[in-house]
């Protein structure tokens, strides 16, 4: 009994416009509109709508046999209900069937993990609410950015309630060992691993239609015999795929797409199932336990982060986004949150590798700019004028925890001063109420002193309203203390 | 082979290239190279070359005795080579003005009558190529194409020319018709071009209609410098320094960097813009840095000879050669070796062998602004470019460049 797992990705970053360090300060929109709507148009139209129509196909004609994953990024799908809904319909579609699984995963395709837990802790959850929005299921299976894991991240992942991890089988972690199979983190035993077999994902990702290969015409026939022909007690072959493979990567005149719906056919005469990633952690045990002590990917030879963390740019670019993490989650502009979300995606730094060979050809395919230089010094202009957006929400003069506390004291008191008003609005009532009461003893006794009581009453709420404003001036520097007055105003 | 120009008394980046490519070849082995050039000072170096000085060589007989010879042009030049030149004197050249020793004077510069020196240094050609042996005629750059061609004339040996630059790039399109006819005659006559990129070579074929087959281009390189340069001592001042060193001419674009630098000092006042060098167009930069109201940070101290270049370079933060057209371009990684970050123009040569600096076009000063801006703003930036460049620039070595001229000459004799 073997199965196939097949998981397909789709990203697309919201690329940056061309932004020079005059704009800083100035210009706060950061994005190429023109770029990042042509790009996710075209590849939508040649791949991710066909790719999906095949997926409903294949599901329609092997009678719900043929299932997969799908992992779709929040700012992906920003982009798609931006610029091709038709495409979110597409998707609504699959999730329809029941065959499809919507995986967990950062929503900004952020390399979050790597640098700021609770960044990540809240992505995750902010995609699953998206996708939860979207498509109406919850993910139970966690795919995080580029596949990067590491035994640091399992309890976290196990903790946050996710069943599975989908990873790149990584030579050096497995050795020896087969990825065909289900494993269990080392320091999370209840979390299962998902392994991608590199091989396998590869002949159809890179060389499916290189004449050069000696395996050159793949078919579906004999990629479903080389499957079959793993020795027996190995259940599962997990084919990690970006979805642009079919009709971008692989273009259509390839045959990609008569590949893809061909395979379940074959798969069943071979007595082949398709899982989804949490039937596959259901249905099967671990074999083993895995230990990852550095953080592994998909990407580049080397399948660890140096794709992203392999040069003093990209370094130093990282620390810098994450140095305002903790300011950018205290404040609650849409505006900056949008753009926090944008600028974390991982693409930004693969853009400023300054790998050579086969690795640099791949990021410079990617890439919108023509050197990593011209990619750091780009980001970096934006990111300083995110800085300074971040900046004049709270000064840098106070500390995170100052205005942690600061934060806490202001919602205390507007708290505190809702209170007060409903009390004096209540005691005004009272007031008034008396003040009647007391005219219909006037008319009736024609009698005077009751009413001098009330007033001191109301006078010494006022007094304790303007003594909470005169408590948050001191310390409070511009921005806060307007937010201050204006919740007073509100209230 | 024949030069203008050999180091330590240099002008431009000719005699430099001159110098390292015939060491380059010499490193490579089973070479014998006499290298002549106009007015040689006696302190080049000789190891690898036998260097003959134009200037010594009689071109009408005089009855001198040996003494006498060695106490004049002792220093430069062997008495015996003295007589045998003096044995091939081909005609009488005595109405041209000669010394005591039948010698034409040569300034070894680029004196007003530069016309005339090329055409009597190539008169001193005829006579050395027929006092020597050789294999193969090699001319660096336009001034020697005539004395090349006439060696040839006389030797039937193969003539390779080297392109170091033509006379497009030193004029922004408005050529010279005589240099043009000089450059294109050495062209016609040669059996093979040498250029110093493809840039160059695109102006070869293109623009004096040579057949492409012919022409291949061979990257310059860079000596290693020595440790006392490296070690130079500095005064950096307190700010980011952005220095742009050459010739200040059309060709070297000094009007993008000035007004790059207004657009950097707009918004960052922490740095100082230093363009060194002297040229025609510095009285007009000078007026442009003042009108621009950024003469306070924009300084021009003038042109810098030998170790002063490299405290120069120590002194900064970020080096600039926006030119128009340049045909390679050494001064850059001569910066990379003293590990500062370098900005250059696409229409620059050596952007075809370097990945490690900045690419602009010489028009975009939007760019080369922010490029500015971004190395000294960004330390990771700064240190990234610093590190791999020394890198790479420590790979382009001559006796590479050299190896690939010697390929060029076997396929030049075998033909």
């Amino acid at each position: 009994m073997k199965a196939i797992c097949f998981y397909f990705q789709i990203h697309q970053p919201f690329r940056l416009k061309r932004y020079r360090f005059f704009d800083i300060g100035n210009d706060h929109y950061y994005y190429d509109d023109f770029a990042n709507d042509d790009i996710i148009t075209r590849i939508a139209q040649r791949s991710y709508i066909p790719a999906a129509e095949s997926l409903l196909r294949m599901i329609d004609e092997s009678k719900g046999k043929f299932r997969c994953a799908i992992s779709i990024t929040g700012i992906a799908l920003e982009q798609c209900e931006q610029y091709v809904p038709e495409f979110i319909d597409v998707l609504k579609k699959l999730a329809d069937t029941g065959k499809v699984e919507f995986l967990a995963e950062t929503y900004a395709h952020s390399l979050a993990s790597l640098a700021d837990p609770e960044e990540f802790a809240l992505q995750v959850k902010a995609h699953d609410e998206k996708i939860n929005a979207l498509f109406g299921v919850k993910p139970k299976v966690l795919r995080n950015t580029e596949l990067i894991y590491c035994d640091d991240l399992a309890p976290q992942i196990a903790q946050m309630g996710y069943k599975g991890v989908i990873t790149e089988g990584a030579k050096h972690i497995l050795g020896w060992k087969s990825p065909n199979y289900v494993y269990s983190s080392a320091s999370a035993p209840k979390l299962k691993m998902l392994l991608k077999n590199s091989k396998l994902s590869d002949d159809i990702a890179f060389r499916f239609s290189n004449p050069e290969w000696e395996s050159y015409p793949l078919t579906a026939d004999k990629y479903i015999g080389w499957i079959a022909d793993t020795p027996a007690d190995e259940q599962i072959v997990n084919l990690f795929l970006n979805l642009e493979t079919f009709g971008e990567m692989q273009s259509r005149e390839t045959g990609i797409f008569q590949f893809l719906e061909a395979l379940p056919r074959f798969a069943a005469e071979k007595g082949i199932d398709f899982w989804t990633p949490s039937e596959a952690v259901a249905k099967l045990k671990p074999v083993d336990s895995l230990s990852v002590l550095h953080p592994i990917s998909w990407a580049d030879e080397a399948r660890d982060t140096t794709a992203w963390l392999g040069n003093k740019l990209q370094n130093e670019a990282f620390q810098k986004l994450y140095s305002v993490a903790e300011r950018v989650r205290l404040c609650d502009d849409r505006r900056i949150k949008q753009d926090w979300n944008y600028l974390q995606a991982s693409d930004h730094f693969f853009y400023m590798s300054t790998k050579h060979l086969d690795d640099g050809a791949v990021h410079s395919h990617f890439s919108p700019y023509e050197t990593p230089f011209q990619a750091f010094t780009n980001y970096m202009n934006v990111l300083a004028d995110f800085i300074v957006r971040v900046e004049e929400q709270y000064p840098l003069s106070i500390e995170n925890e100052e205005l942690n506390a600061l934060l806490t004291t202001i919602r205390n008191q507007s708290r505190e001063i809702a209170e007060l008003t409903k009390e004096v609005e209540s005691m005004r009532k009272n007031v008034e109420h008396y003040n009647e009461e007391r005219k219909l003893r006037e008319a009736v006794k024609e009698e005077a002193p009751a009413a001098k009581k009330a007033a001191p009453k109301a006078k010494k709420a006022k007094a304790a309203e303007v003594k909470t404003e005169a408590e948050c001036t001191p310390a409070e520097p511009a921005a806060p203390k307007k937010r201050c007055c204006r919740k007073k105003k509100e209230a | 082979m024949f030069g203008w120009e050999f180091p330590p008394h240099i002008l431009g980046g000719l005699g430099t290239a001159s110098y390292g490519l015939t060491k380059g070849m010499w490193e490579c082995g089973d070479m014998d190279i006499t290298f002549v050039i106009p007015k040689p000072h006696g302190d080049e170096e000789k190891g690898f070359a036998h260097i003959v000085g134009a200037s010594q060589i009689p071109i009408a007989w005089r009855d001198v005795n040996r003494e006498y010879v060695e106490n004049r042009i002792g220093h430069v030049m062997d008495p015996e080579f003295y007589y045998q030149l003096r044995s091939n004197i081909y005609a009488d050249f005595n109405y041209m003005r000669t010394n005591d020793l039948g010698c034409i004077e040569f300034s070894g510069r680029y004196p007003d009558n530069l016309l005339e020196e090329i055409n009597n240094y190539s008169i001193c050609a005829g006579v050395i190529a027929r006092s020597i042996d050789f294999d193969i005629i090699h001319s660096h750059d336009w001034l020697t194409y005539p004395a090349g061609i006439h060696a040839k004339q006389v030797t039937g040996k193969p003539l390779v020319i080297h392109v170091h630059a033509t006379d497009f790039d030193r004029s922004r399109g408005n050529v010279n018709p005589t240099v043009f006819n000089i450059e294109r005659d050495g062209m016609l006559h040669a059996d093979h071009i040498i250029t110093v990129s493809n840039l160059t070579r695109r102006t070869v074929i293109e623009k004096y209609g040579i057949d492409p087959a012919k022409v291949t281009t061979v990257h310059n390189a860079v000596e290693p410098l020595s440790e006392e340069l490296l070690n130079v001592q500095a005064n950096k001042p307190k700010e980011k320094v952005v220095t742009f060193l050459g010739r200040i001419t059309m060709q070297k674009g000094p009007e993008y960097f000035v007004e790059a630098a207004a657009k950097v000092l707009k918004n960052n006042h922490n740095v100082r813009f230093v363009m060194a060098g002297s040229g025609d167009m510095m009285d007009k930069m000078i007026a442009l840095a003042a009108e621009r109201g950024i003469a306070d940070r924009f300084h021009f101290p003038g042109f810098q000879k030998g170790k002063q270049v490299y405290e120069m370079l120590k002194a900064s933060d970020v080096y600039i050669m926006p030119s128009v057209s340049e045909p390679f371009g050494i001064s850059p990684l001569e910066a990379m070796q003293m590990g500062v970050p370098s900005i250059i123009s696409k229409q620059s040569g050596c952007a075809e062998i370097l990945d490690n600096v900045i690419k602009t076009d010489y028009w975009d000063i939007d760019a080369m602004a922010d490029a500015i801006y971004s190395i000294v703003t960004y330390p990771a930036m700064y240190n990234q470019l610093r590190e791999d460049g020394l890198a790479e620039v420590n790979q382009i070595t001559w006796d590479k460049a050299g190896a690939k001229v010697i390929a060029i000459y076997k396929q030049v004799m075998n033909r």
